[in-house]
């Protein structure tokens, strides 16, 4: 990541008017609270959705709604065309080819397919051979995952009487590379190429090279990286990886599995049943080429529309400006928190390799109790452990707050966040 | 302000020196309950006497509403019958899942009516249970009572890993 310090003004920066973006999203001038304005920093669990992504949805509904791959009427035509032109317009957005991007209900599915596609690859015959595991193969993955990335690994290990290895964390919140249980036994290695609680960047090339020097699969969980910064999946090389259309500005339902062509080509399916298929008899059946392989059924279609029409909004603005704009954000937030006594950022401090969320804890006040009295203020923030427990036991505490900014956050939200933890501290005799 | 009538004094004093804090010995049965949405902590052990509640004493890793109510808990059960707190637990348990609706009896709940502004807080009500699912848990397990159907693993006497709703 290249942390651009951006001059930070009350309208964001030079390359990015923020009241403009601001009036694309209707939610963020409701009130809450008994008339608050409302201070939206929960963007790593779900973004707002400008009027943009509404209206394509709108409009595919009320123009073009059929389903698709399905029927030769003029709206099934037009239906099949919508959903192929999201997809294009999504792997564009990611450097990725059309065809290695299956759509799935979020970036959760999209990791399961992956680990349920090598429990399948057992019974799937000889081209399916690189998928299959078992006693004595090892799964590795880190201390910092999302449960998204973590519970599937430990259920497929579970499954298949493979063993599940991890990278821990170092104190400074970041992976400790000399912590690798990568071996020649290593079939998978999976990880967050940003942690939604630390903001942590991984070193992907690293873990790749180490990967793909004992023949491991790479799954990357791109969740908190594609919403906020320049991907391109092709660039990183890694083999799969998932994202949610919901952090990204686009509807909830949708999200996106990448894999490159090949292992897609010799992967067998998860989910089986209609649209899926190549030919069926009573006796079994043979299956289609991805992606139409990995989506049965009649799939998510006005959502996907949504994320189509959410890429071309963030493409827009540029993913280099949201990328500026968050860091000058997150370095506001870092250098304000870092002056309040009693605050403690878990997680690097220092903008490098580091991207948009914020955690911490606050000496003698429960990480509820600081939410509720942010929340009291009009702050939206999360508490809890952010559905990865195991790193916050790592660190040692039970739950944290944290803030996560998107494009259309402003400094003078920061300072609200800092007001609020203020006063929280003051409310609770602490500060 | 909203924030007052949730964080109400009586909480604030519970949370900040919490009756029945510190686990004791000996004890009858042990419950270990979490929150799975925040990940919040509470060991309570029950020490009953002649079919009445003896002692409680807990260890809670969590905000000050889950504290608080483990606190208050403890004064209002320590003493009565084991029947006697299950109907106090009923009572409690009804206000904090009331929405608001819910009018407590402090003939009943005593400092525990100071949570009916907790029950506005959806997100907050398994906060204010936690301790209160621990001792309704160990009071099963400890056989005073016939009531609940919690399921018993045999000789373990401490469970873990259970809702609190």
């Amino acid at each position: 990541m290249t942390a651009v310090e951006a001059p930070a003004s009350r309208n964001g920066t030079a390359a990015l008017d923020v009241a403009a973006v601001r009036a694309d999203f209707a939610i963020l001038s409701r009130t809450v609270r008994d008339g608050k304005p409302l201070v939206y920093l929960d963007s790593g669990a779900t973004s707002q959705r400008p009027r943009q992504v509404l209206d394509a949805e709108r409009a595919f509904l009320e123009q073009h709604n059929a389903a698709v791959h399905r029927g030769a009427h003029q709206l099934a035509e037009e239906a099949t065309d919508a959903y192929e032109s999201a997809r294009a317009r999504i792997a564009t957005f990611v450097g990725a080819d059309p065809a290695s991007l299956v759509f799935t209900k979020n970036a959760t599915e999209g990791i399961n397919l992956v680990a349920y596609a090598m429990s399948n690859a057992a019974t799937a015959g000889p081209e399916a051979a690189r998928f299959t595991l078992g006693p004595g193969d090892e799964v590795v993955v880190t201390e910092l995952e999302h449960h998204a990335n973590l519970v599937p690994w430990q259920e497929l290990c579970r499954r298949t009487g493979a063993t599940l290895r991890w990278f821990s964390v170092g104190a400074d919140g970041r992976l400790d590379l000399d912590s690798d249980p990568i071996t020649e036994r290593t079939k998978v290695v999976a990880f967050a190429h940003q942690s939604n609680v630390l903001g942590t960047v991984l070193p992907v090339a690293e873990l790749v090279r180490r990967a793909r020097a004992v023949g491991a699969l790479t799954v990357l969980d791109a969740c908190q990286s594609v919403p906020n910064r320049p991907v391109s999946f092709t660039a990183l090389d890694v083999d799969f990886a998932a994202f949610s259309g919901h952090k990204m500005l686009g509807p909830s339902g949708v999200g996106v599995l990448y894999g490159r062509s090949d292992l897609l080509a010799a992967m067998p399916p998860f989910l089986t049943g209609g649209s899926m298929i190549e030919m069926v008899r009573m006796e079994g059946s043979t299956y289609a080429p991805p992606p139409q392989r990995f989506e049965a059924g009649v799939p998510m279609t006005s959502q996907a529309v949504g994320l189509g029409a959410a890429v071309d909004y963030l493409s827009g603005i540029g993913m280099d400006v949201v990328e500026a704009h968050e860091a000058a954000l997150t370095g506001r937030a870092l250098d304000a928190l870092g002056e309040v006594p009693g605050v403690r950022v878990v997680g690097p401090t220092d903008l490098a390799d580091r991207g948009g969320v914020v955690a911490f804890v606050v000496d003698g006040v429960h990480a509820h109790d600081v939410g509720q009295v942010l929340d009291d203020r009009g702050v939206a923030v999360r508490v809890g452990h952010h559905c990865a427990w195991p790193l916050h036991r790592r660190f040692g505490v039970a739950a944290t707050v944290r803030a996560s900014v998107h494009v259309y956050n402003t400094p003078a939200e920061i300072d609200a966040l800092v007001d609020g933890v203020r006063a929280a501290q003051k409310f609770f005799g602490v500060g | 302000m909203q924030l007052e009538q949730m964080y109400q004094e009586i909480i604030l004093d519970h949370y900040r020196s919490p009756h029945g804090a510190g686990l004791r010995d000996p004890f009858d049965a042990e419950s270990f309950q979490i929150n799975p949405t925040c990940g919040d902590e509470i060991t309570l052990r029950v020490r009953l006497d002649g079919g009445r509640v003896a002692e409680i004493s807990h260890e809670t890793l969590g905000c000050s509403i889950s504290q608080a109510s483990a606190s208050v808990l403890t004064d209002l059960v320590v003493g009565r019958s084991v029947e006697d707190s299950l109907r106090v637990l009923t009572a409690f348990q009804e206000m904090a899942q009331g929405r608001g609706q819910v009018e407590p009896d402090e003939e009943v709940l005593g400092d525990g009516v100071a949570f009916a502004g907790v029950a506005r807080y959806p997100a907050r009500v398994k906060c204010a249970l936690l301790g209160w699912m621990a001792f309704k848990d160990a009071v099963v397990r400890v056989g005073g009572t016939d009531r609940g159907a919690a399921e018993q693993n045999g000789t373990a006497a401490t469970s873990d890993g259970k809702d609190a709703t």
